[in-house]
């Protein structure tokens, strides 16, 4: 009976959905303020229609519902409470189900805190945001239903994937789906500049906090799959240039160029008609990466042709949401205009060009991502693309955007020198090289990759110091030097901690893969093997069993020139019924290494063949990619963005400037 | 006592010390045959796995792989000989860098055909924009709001 609540529920929202398209959107367009004010209580019971939804199918998993074909799929009756509640997500349709939540939630979101937005411009980016939620919910209802139900119910389900019983199952993708439908957000206001006229530089300063908040959840969402594939899998690596990882770092790279290209439009009027391009872009590549994932056309393209009712109904949603929003791109594209002007040398000209090698990197990893399965299905034979094809396109293009972090904040508006540039940036340039020199030889040995990615990072930090220097050299502001850094705003302090958080990135990157040292042993109790300078022996092998699994369990004991470092745990883990054991390597977390155990192979009862890691620096970077974030989120709450909120009166007078500005342009 | 004893007596006397710091067996007997495998491997799929290389994988066919590459780079092969080999057996879906061919024409060229075009749409951009807009000098009201609200950003704005 609950789960017929639950798909009731959902059937309910699919209604509240249309209104919520509906009613703002034709009001929006006559001018019809009951109308529009439909989508705020419309979106408000959508979302309360959809938690019921996801309540009862969660209250399902937690009480071993197997007469549900969904539970009964994806979980059984061994599975500890934490994963069966992770597993109502660890399936095609649980994650539907979950991304309308969190959709309904940032439509929610966003007619709680917009109330300083102009109210037909606020409905038409709820309508638009109702029209994909209607488009999701039908898809859920008539091709995913979570709510079928399996007569008779078997006994027991089958077990969730081994991988995906793990704590990063519950944090991961509820992160990453913050961050993809967040860029929904992004697109809903580009559609409503669209179809509203109004592109001006107060629509970018309304959209610029919704979308840096969502690529921050999908900077927060990537770092941690990368986090997670790093322990979980065993195989020591941090980015595999998987489809699935391509498919969200995609969306991440053309967000990146989103967020700088919006930074003009708000200072300076200029690239409106790219940023909303970028916008449609950066959801597109979301909704796309979400049906990679989902359909299963990663693993064969056959999969596509074995349901073709789900395929057929992706490639129709994604043809309407990408060719209905370039249609009336490209119909309002000759009212956008260009806003202020700037020359060839600027810090637009630079942004812009950062805004190109993104977009063009994002196009690479995607043609290298899709590629396979387009030559598949045209029948001209199976090809892999990995890691070589990727690095070889990957790293040239991103060094010089890269290196532009440096040079663009330095830059002026409108109009900067190059050799003004240079002498302002010498300093900084001469420690980068020193340090570039520096480094290989303290860790070790020349490599010269290694000096070059050290030599970005450095320069970026160089670069963005002595920014802040030439900042607070020529502040106005009176007083000390506390009272000339608390004058610069929070986007600033935002801005160049996410640029450093790059630069510890590239550094963590860079060292690790030239420094890193592994051993491939095969280890019976009381062998030892010396890797890196620590000293690893294996003291013990026992069984243990888990809640639903048994593990062959090592016990490491380190040690360094003879003194007792940590004591570590690999396990070799068998789950129920699957066959092939799961590895669960051991890691010793450290700040300037990791070292990493994992078991291999059993040789014979008393052998194993185990990998020993020695991985200087690996940790750098996922801080890099959490300095991003906080960079992110330290900028979402710049004060800007609330003097409008708090004072509705100065919101409505800055408005007018913008509008009169927009004017004389 | 004879010396042999006594040296029979010392190298018993040793055995439980040996055990205590025995070090374990590489893998590899050579090493350096070891490293060069691995480098290949790291190039190539492993075929029964969801999307793993060979070097990382620890699936059974993946260590047959292994173990026949190692074999054949013992007996004299190159890296070239062991892809032929690999590639004649399993086709082109076991390399992770796909051969330069008609087919994959497009893939190999095309982050440098993007390149191109960005970077020309940026040029022409950047041509047509100097000069378009005539600069439209803000009104006094206009900019003592923009500075109240730039903060000391206003600062380094060009005047």
């Amino acid at each position: 009976m609950i789960p017929e609540i639950g798909h009731f529920a959902l059937i309910l929202a699919l209604a509240l959905a249309l209104a919520q398209s509906v009613f703002p959107l034709l009001g929006a367009a006559r001018g019809n303020l009951v109308w529009m004010r439909v989508g705020r209580t419309a979106a408000l019971g959508q979302f309360l229609f959809i938690v019921v939804a996801i309540g009862t199918l969660t209250y399902a998993f937690i009480n071993r519902d197997f007469s549900l074909l969904y539970v009964a799929s994806n979980s059984n009756s061994t599975l500890p409470l934490e994963f069966r509640i992770a597993a109502v997500w660890g399936g095609h349709e649980g994650s539907l189900l979950m991304w309308v939540l969190i959709l309904a939630g940032w439509t929610v979101a966003i007619t709680r805190f917009s109330r300083h937005m102009p109210e037909d411009f606020t409905a038409r980016v709820v309508g638009v945001m109702g029209l994909i939620s209607a488009g999701f919910l039908a898809f859920l209802l008539f091709t995913s239903n979570p709510f079928m139900r399996l007569i008779p119910a078997p006994p027991d389900g089958r077990s969730l994937n081994p991988l995906l019983q793990d704590w990063g199952m519950l944090l991961h993708p509820p992160m990453l789906y913050m961050g993809y439908v967040g860029f929904s957000v992004a697109f809903a206001f580009a559609i409503a500049a669209l179809l509203s006229g109004r592109l001006d530089t107060a629509w970018a300063r309304w959209s610029r906090p919704w979308t840096t908040l969502a690529w921050v959840f999908l900077t927060l969402g990537v770092a941690f799959g990368s986090l997670w594939a790093y322990y979980e899998l065993g195989w020591g690596g941090w980015w595999f240039w998987d489809p699935v990882e391509n498919a969200s770092f995609i969306p991440w790279l053309v967000g990146t160029a989103l967020i700088h290209s919006l930074a003009v439009t708000e200072r300076r009027g200029a690239f409106k008609g790219w940023t909303v391009l970028l916008a449609i872009f950066t959801f597109s590549l979301s909704l796309l990466g979400t049906f990679l994932v989902r359909s299963g056309v990663l693993t064969s393209v056959h999969a596509f042709a074995t349901d073709p009712a789900r395929g057929t109904f992706v490639l129709i949603f994604l043809g309407i949401v990408v060719g209905g929003a370039l249609l009336l791109f490209a119909s309002r594209a000759h009212r956008i205009g260009l806003g202020g002007s700037f020359d060839p040398v600027s810090r637009e000209s630079m942004l812009l060009l950062n805004n190109v090698m993104l977009a063009v990197a994002a196009g690479s990893v995607l043609l290298g991502t899709l590629y396979p399965l387009v030559l598949d299905a045209l029948g001209a034979g199976k090809i892999s693309v990995g890691r070589p094809y990727f690095e070889t396109v990957f790293i040239p293009l991103m060094a010089p955007a890269m290196f532009l972090i440096g040079v663009g904040p330095m830059a002026q508006w409108k109009k900067a020198s190059l050799p003004n540039l240079a002498m302002r940036l010498r300093w900084a340039f001469a420690v980068g090289v020193v340090t570039a020199l520096l480094v290989p030889f303290a860790m070790g040995g020349w490599s010269t990759p290694v000096s070059l990615g050290i030599l970005l990072a450095a320069w970026i930090v160089t670069s963005s110091l002595a920014g802040l220097i030439e900042r607070l050299r020529l502040s106005p502001v009176p007083g000390g030097i506390l009272a000339k850094l608390g004058a610069n705003s929070r986007s600033y302090y935002g801005m160049q901690l996410a640029h450093i958080g790059v630069a510890v990135f590239i550094a963590g990157a860079t060292l690790v893969t030239g420094y890193e040292t592994e051993k491939d042993v095969r280890m019976s109790v009381g062998d030892s093997v010396e890797v890196g300078g620590y000293n690893f022996r294996l003291d013990r092998l026992s069984e243990v069993s888990g809640p639903n699994y048994i593990a062959s369990r090592g016990e490491v004991s380190v040690t360094r020139d003879g003194r007792a470092v940590t004591v570590m745990h690999p396990e070799k883990r068998t789950y129920g019924d699957k066959k092939n054991p799961m590895t669960e390597a051991a890691i010793d977390w450290g700040f300037v290494r990791d070292l990493y155990v994992a078991f291999g192979e059993r040789l014979n009862p008393t052998t194993w063949a185990v990998r020993v890691y020695h991985k200087p620096f690996v940790e750098l970077i996922w801080v890099g990619w959490l300095l991003m974030s906080l960079g992110g989120l330290l900028a979402v709450f710049d004060r800007r963005y609330r003097v409008a909120v708090r004072k509705p009166q100065h919101a409505s007078a800055s408005l007018l400037l913008d509008a009169g500005a927009a004017g004389a342009r | 006592m004879s010396v042999r004893m006594l040296l029979a007596a010392a190298l018993l006397a040793l055995i439980p010390l040996a055990g205590m710091a025995r070090t374990a067996a590489p893998m590899a007997a050579d090493p350096a045959l070891e490293l060069r495998l691995m480098t290949l491997a790291a190039e190539l799929r492993c075929l029964v796995c969801q999307n793993q290389t060979l070097a990382e994988s620890n699936a059974e066919l993946a260590v047959d792989l292994r173990n026949e590459i190692r074999e054949q780079m013992r007996r004299g092969a190159s890296d070239q000989d062991v892809i032929d080999y690999l590639v004649a057996r399993y086709g082109d879906f076991v390399l992770y860098r796909p051969p330069l061919k008609a087919s994959t024409l497009l893939l190999w060229s095309g982050p440098a055909i993007l390149f191109l075009v960005g970077i020309s749409l940026l040029l022409r951009t950047l041509m047509r924009r100097r000069g378009q807009i005539a600069p439209t000098p803000l009104s006094a009201a206009a900019r003592a709001r923009a500075q109240e609200l730039l903060g000391t950003n206003s600062a380094e704005e060009p005047s």
